[in-house]
């Protein structure tokens, strides 16, 4: 039912601007253009803000995502992230980003080595298929990433 | 927010050294703020849990901040090494400032 409104909005939208007459007042800031906001950039711009300059290396990080969620609210998502969480060698900080939401901040989980295992799962909102990126501050100072895509049947943001 | 049930499941007992599993559930919208209401056209004010720690004996031993981009009813599930007996308390807070608590008891052998 949301999703048909959102359907048929999306499209009405373009046309008015599309006939040079969008003119869109701050009021009635659709979803659309909020969505437009956040992309990719925002996310590599975030993600080099958390290396400082370090190179952001790949591996260490196992994601645990469903290939296609059918319900966009509610998509599980895990990761575990390669650590002897020790109290010299620990996972800092894990940072969990979507390249299409309108926001792309999930979340960041703060670990210690009394965590015992660098892994956590939670779930999150979807607006449509992308990719969940997971960024993991070691102790050490060194950077990992990983990223996989999701594919949503039925975004879930609200509407 | 009518009533917030925050839900905690964890082992009552544990070998020191062991690795537990935590798992935690809060009913809560985490309006995200950027919905609007369908009769009046405005937007709903966002209000989330944007906090939510986990303290072993007084010890914050796993955080995270929370965005809107999360669920409603926020589930979390992590790790907790035991150390010694004692009490584990977890603390939700919302936008706002208002704070969800509950707390277990671990006994470490």
């Amino acid at each position: 039912m949301k999703t048909l409104i959102e359907m048929k909005a999306i499209p009405r939208r373009e046309f008015v601007k599309l006939m040079g007459i969008g003119v869109v007042s701050v009021g009635s800031l659709s979803l659309l253009s909020e969505v437009a906001r956040a992309d990719t950039n925002d996310v590599n711009s975030a993600m080099s803000k958390i290396a400082g300059g370090k190179k952001i290396q790949s591996g260490k990080i196992t994601l645990d995502l469903p290939q296609i969620a059918e319900n966009g609210n509610t998509v599980p998502v895990g990761f575990t992230v390669d650590s002897p969480m020790t109290d010299n060698d620990y996972v800092k900080t894990v940072h969990l980003f979507s390249d299409k939401n309108p926001r792309h901040e999930v979340a960041s989980f703060h670990f210690s080595p009394a965590s015992g295992k660098a892994s956590a799962s939670t779930r999150m909102r979807m607006i449509k298929t992308q990719n969940v990126i997971v960024v993991a501050e070691m102790s050490n100072g060194s950077v990992y990433s990983g990223k996989k895509e999701v594919k949503v049947t039925i975004g879930g943001c609200g509407g | 927010m009518a009533s917030v049930k925050a839900r905690v499941k964890a082992p009552k007992t544990a070998k020191k050294g062991e690795v537990f599993k935590v798992k935690t559930l809060i009913s809560h919208k985490m309006e995200t703020g950027i919905r609007k209401n369908k009769k009046t056209g405005k937007l709903i004010p966002r209000k989330i849990i944007n906090k939510f720690s986990c303290n072993y004996n007084g010890k914050e031993v796993f955080a995270g901040d929370w965005y809107p981009s999360l669920s409603a009813n926020p589930y979390m599930a992590f790790y907790v090494k035991a150390e010694a007996s004692g009490s584990i308390d977890f603390i939700w807070t919302e936008d706002g400032g208002k704070k969800y608590k509950k707390s277990t008891k671990i006994t470490v052998s």
